[in-house]
């Protein structure tokens, strides 16, 4: 199968700091690369990078009409700001000029209500901001999402929820996903690789062999805990 | 003497552009960005006077120049917007006072209400028409990037170019009320309907709407007191448009 993006020689540095230093790895077409790693390690940096809004050195190449959407991890928006969910999805539908059931289609996938939709972005929960941005990702149907998994905010079977969307896409259309998680029993279930990166350096494999007590000490600095359940 | 009907169709159009770029402006946060822009017009009024040319092509040209420059200082440089805004707003007030002086001074501060001839009507016109198309149709882009710059990338927005656009139909915004508002005044009736239009709306259309309404009405009502009251128009466009505002606190405690 063909390599929906590959990345070679991956350099980010902010001053004179590097925040990623000589990165490469490659994600094929359909299929899920999670990215862990300690605060700090420059995972949302990563993603910066890939969608082209931080500088890099290095190569980027996504497959030839790749379509990316984006769940970044958190937005900072006022409370008061007078904008709706719906006026959001309508705003991307308009620009990218997609169709009216567009963005019907986006709230029904992530199961949003439109009672939801109709309110003020800044009111809404963690949860239900979180589903927007992906209704919003969602919409003009993406063939890479990048999904930056907030640390806090949202429940637990919110998040299984989240996931199970992501599978049913991907038996649906091949939908290529890369993830920052924090959730390791999540990714050990659904990632086909892992990226780990720490402050130090990256390591990119399986999660069998990613995901290991002595890897994720060596990551982290500190003994961490992973708790597999068996695959569903 | 009474405005005629006629008097009123430009700063009512002009109210209408500041309306709209206020509620994208104030969406922005960019509450001190249009005292900052409207201050750059003073240099450009003040070498205008010395030179013998319309003191709002001066400003005009001032603008556009200073838009620029606020533009690139922010792309170029990682400088915060608000120190490189306190910057250019204090130096231009400083360099322009030196320039104009005197009843000069005064007109470009606050606005000078003579009568416009039909050309500059015109342009007037024309240029409030402009700025009021291009943020009706680049509403949803200018929306997409005030709620992130990030996500407006991923759906294909040239954000940096939007950007520098939007400054510009600021300036010409600005440029559209020196004659009747004056540097000092302008800002204002860009930003505090748009403010008070943040206050009572819910959604961005009622949103949009209330600036403009809110504005128009601000102007209409000082544009005919002042003829009664023996005032100029600028400081009581502005005083209805702050009395609006103060209205709108008690309205929102009330809900």
């Amino acid at each position: 199968m063909s390599n929906a993006l590959e990345v070679s020689h991956l350099t980010v540095s902010f001053g004179a700091r590097k925040v990623l230093d000589d990165l490469s790895f490659a994600v094929e077409a359909g299929r899920s690369l999670a990215i862990i790693g300690p605060n700090g390690s420059g995972k949302t940096v990563l993603f910066k990078a890939l969608i082209g809004s931080v500088p890099a050195h290095g190569t980027i190449r996504w497959a030839p009409g790749t379509r990316i959407g984006y769940v970044p991890q958190k937005l900072d928006i006022e409370r008061d700001l007078p904008l709706t969910g719906i006026d959001f999805l309508e705003a991307r539908a308009d620009v990218a000029r997609l169709g009216a059931g567009e963005v019907s289609r986006a709230l029904d996938l992530v199961e949003l209500p439109s009672e939801v939709g109709a309110q003020p972005i800044g009111t809404l929960s963690g949860g239900q901001f979180q589903r927007l941005l992906l209704a919003f990702a969602l919409m003009g149907r993406p063939s890479v999402l990048l999904f930056d998994e907030p640390t806090a905010g949202v429940d637990e079977p919110g998040q299984e929820g989240i996931y199970a969307l992501f599978r049913r896409l991907q038996s649906e259309e091949p939908l290529t996903l890369l993830i920052i998680s924090h959730e390791l029993s999540l990714v050990y279930r659904f990632a086909d690789n892992v990226l780990c990166l720490s402050r130090q350096r990256a390591w990119f494999g399986p999660p069998v062999t990613m995901l290991t007590p002595e890897r994720l000490a060596e990551v982290w600095g500190a003994p961490m805990h992973l708790h597999v359940h068996p695959k569903r | 003497m009474m405005p005629s009907a006629a008097d009123l169709v430009l700063p009512l159009v002009m109210a209408a552009a500041a309306g709209l770029v206020g509620s994208i402006a104030v969406m922005r946060r960019m509450t001190l960005a249009p005292d900052a822009i409207s201050h750059v017009a003073l240099p450009g009024i003040g070498a205008a006077v010395l030179l013998r040319i319309n003191p709002v092509l001066g400003g005009v040209v001032a603008l556009l120049l200073g838009t620029l420059l606020v533009w690139a200082l922010e792309h170029k440089t990682r400088i915060p917007t608000e120190a490189i805004i306190g910057v250019v707003f204090s130096a231009a007030l400083a360099v322009g006072s030196m320039l104009a002086s005197g009843e000069d001074l005064m007109e470009a501060l606050f606005g000078a209400p003579r009568r416009a001839g039909r050309a500059e009507i015109l342009v007037g016109l024309a240029t409030a028409a402009i700025v009021i198309a291009f943020i009706l149709q680049a509403r949803s882009r200018l929306v997409l990037t005030l709620v992130s710059p990030d996500l407006a990338r991923t759906a294909g927005v040239a954000v940096g170019r939007l950007n520098l656009i939007f400054l510009l139909a600021f300036a010409l915004t600005v440029a559209l009320g020196l004659r009747y508002l004056g540097v000092l005044l302008m800002g204002s009736l860009i930003i505090i309907p748009a403010a008070t239009a943040k206050h009572l709306a819910r959604s961005l259309s009622a949103m949009q709407a209330l600036a403009v309404a809110i504005a128009m009405v601000s102007t209409l009502v000082g544009s005919l007191a002042a003829p009664v009251l023996h005032r100029e128009a600028g400081p009581l466009i502005i005083t209805a448009a702050a009395l609006i505002f103060f209205g709108s606190l008690a309205r929102r405690g009330a809900d």
